[in-house]
């Protein structure tokens, strides 16, 4: 068990709870406005992991930078443990698609990027190497990021996540550049590591299979402009097994929201 | 026969783990050539003589001819020694090709010019003529390069200084943009040494104003490719930032700045060019002293030699210091991949 989790009884529920209110959301563009989100309702319980599944450029990842704060609602309100959400905060994370290393630095101050920016470095130097430790690449520490595979560069960025000790990770489909089978592997890491550490995880994916097989509950969206067409609720116990039928069925249900029910 | 020690290793790689090739022992034939090219061109110097033009024979040709001879020996030496010199034989052995070239440019530029006469006199002079200008004229030109690297020097400095400054001001501020960009549109392209007569009689010195052109010159392009490489960063990498708490001067100090820096180094590199070019105007046509102003002098002498050996210093410093540029670049930027080596 690393010393970054162990700051904080880990009996103690420390996610974020995140409440989404009749959220809508358009872009201003020369032909006229672009709606994006559609009057959204949604909940992340405390350390609960929930995902975003719908088809490509529906906005769902419009809706992260929302939550994340990076850019302002249109209408609606979203919360962080009941204060609204204005800004971008290092206790809600996101890690992207890309994983966005900057590669002037080495793996090492890449980790170290958020503690810099606050200037807790010196006094949580530490912390850093454990989070290396954590996602496996302590021996990668001087490292550039241009000698690294996309499977290791986006380990990187889940550290130099994870070293802020978030309360909420927004993860942006983390691992749809990845190839098939270290995707696989790092789903399961992810996994792990949201069970050791705690943090409620808002995912954002179009992969059916990924978003069942990490996720407690997941929220079906629909073409844009994106409103929420299902939740359906996944009780399995991790680790989770890829073959198990409930799986299937859940899948099949998926699809079915999505309108893809002939491909089954 | 002499054989010479060589292995196949290339430049040592980053990471050491070139794995050695097995030495093996051959004769460095190229070397051998340059050898016999050198000594050539030295004995033909010195055996050939000179076709004289007026009353005066070429003073320094027994020298020029000894040091080619010289040459000649130290590279043979080089091959005889074989793995006792190995260390200067395996720097000297990509260079093969144009240690043959040299001497044959050498030998036929002696030929054309002290040998047969063939290009006309005052404007063409024999390699040994720039060895006698050197040797008597090693003072002033000394003086002169001298003067030419501070004046480009202070100029140079402050136009990075404050292009750099500006180019971030512009690419990071609306304000400052919606300001400086049409004066910079309007004024930048202009060639900065049609500012210098102006500048001659608005600035106390010459000296000053000469400085005030070339870090114009200078700033225009470092401004711009600032200015560019500060628009251009990933937008990503501002989310990023911002997600884990940074200020605004993180972002501009840490990531704009940084991320902007290859391209700082294009603008510098052009810089230097333009600034070259001013320095030399400059000295031309107020400051005097430098190698612009020697290269008049020098001309209204109708002393071409002179000239040459000018210009040949000017190249080395211009080389030098594009050299350093480079060097600075890979040392500051060691952590692209792929880039130009100079």
């Amino acid at each position: 068990m690393s010393a970054v989790l162990q700051d904080r009884p880990v009996a103690a529920p420390r996610g974020a709870r995140i409440e989404v209110r009749q959220v809508s959301h358009r872009f201003e563009l020369a032909q006229g406005p672009l709606p994006v989100l559609d009057r959204i309702d949604l909940a992340v319980q405390p350390g609960e992991f929930v995902a975003l599944l719908g088809p490509s450029g529906c906005g769902k990842s419009t809706l992260l930078r929302l939550v994340a704060g990076l850019e302002p609602a249109s209408s609606g309100t979203l919360t962080h443990d009941g204060a609204p959400i204005a800004r971008p905060h290092p206790s809600r994370i996101v890690v992207f698609q890309d994983p966005t290393l900057f590669p002037w630095r080495s793996v090492w101050d890449n980790v170290a990027l958020g503690l810099q920016a606050r200037g807790v470095l010196k006094a949580e130097r530490a912390r850093v190497d454990e989070a290396l430790a954590l996602v496996g690449l302590r021996a990668f520490a001087k490292a550039h990021p241009h000698q690294l595979s996309g499977g290791m560069a986006q380990r990187v960025a889940l550290a130099r996540a994870l070293v802020n000790d978030p309360s909420l990770l927004v993860l942006d489909e983390p691992l749809g550049k990845l190839d098939s089978l270290t995707r696989m592997t790092m789903q399961s890491e992810l996994v792990a590591l949201w069970q050791r550490a705690g943090f409620s995880a808002l995912l954002v994916t179009h992969d059916v299979e990924e978003a069942f097989f990490m996720a407690q509950r997941v929220v079906v969206l629909s073409d844009r402009p994106a409103r929420i067409v299902a939740e359906l609720r996944n009780t399995l116990p991790y680790p989770r097994q890829r073959g198990s039928a409930t799986l299937a069925d859940l899948r099949h249900e998926a699809l079915r929201r999505l309108g893809l029910d002939a491909t089954w | 026969m002499t054989t010479a020690y060589s292995s196949t290793t290339t430049l040592p790689n980053l990471f050491g783990r070139g794995a050695p090739a097995t030495p093996r022992l051959r004769v460095w034939w190229t070397g051998l050539l340059a050898a016999a090219a050198w000594l050539t061109l030295g004995l033909l110097t010195r055996a050939w003589p000179n076709k004289l033009i007026g009353f005066s024979d070429w003073a320094y040709t027994a020298e020029f001819g000894a040091a080619a001879c010289i040459v000649g020996a130290l590279l043979l030496a080089i091959i005889v020694l074989g793995r006792y010199a190995e260390r200067i034989a395996r720097r000297l052995r990509p260079a093969g090709a144009w240690l043959i070239a040299l001497p044959l440019l050498f030998g036929a530029w002696e030929v054309l010019t002290a040998k047969l006469g063939l290009l006309p006199t005052p404007f063409f002079a024999p390699p040994q003529n720039l060895i006698e200008v050197y040797g008597e004229d090693w003072r002033r030109l000394g003086d002169s390069a001298w003067h030419s690297i501070r004046l480009l020097f202070h100029g140079v400095a402050i136009g990075t200084l404050l292009g750099f400054l500006t180019g971030v001001a512009i690419g990071w501020s609306r304000a400052v943009g919606y300001w400086v960009h049409p004066v910079l549109r309007f004024v930048g392209p202009v060639p900065a040494s049609a500012l210098l007569p102006l500048a001659f009689f608005a600035f106390p010195s010459s000296y000053a104003a000469a400085v005030f052109v070339i870090s114009l010159a200078t700033f225009f392009p470092v401004t711009i490719l600032t200015w560019s490489g500060v628009a251009g960063v990933n937008r990503q990498y501002y989310d990023v930032a911002r997600t884990l708490g940074a200020s605004e001067w993180f972002l501009v100090l840490r990531v704009a700045i940084p991320a902007a820096l290859p391209q700082v180094f294009v603008g510098l590199f052009m810089a230097l060019g333009a600034a070259f070019s001013v320095l030399v105007v400059a000295e031309m046509m107020g400051v005097k002293a430098g190698l612009g102003w020697y290269l008049t002098w020098a001309q209204g002498w109708a002393s071409y030699a002179n000239m040459y050996a000018a210009l040949i210093i000017m190249a080395v410093v211009c080389s030098s210091t594009v050299t350093l540029l480079f060097v600075l670049r890979d040392r500051v930027l060691s952590w692209q991949k792929g880039t130009v080596k100079w």
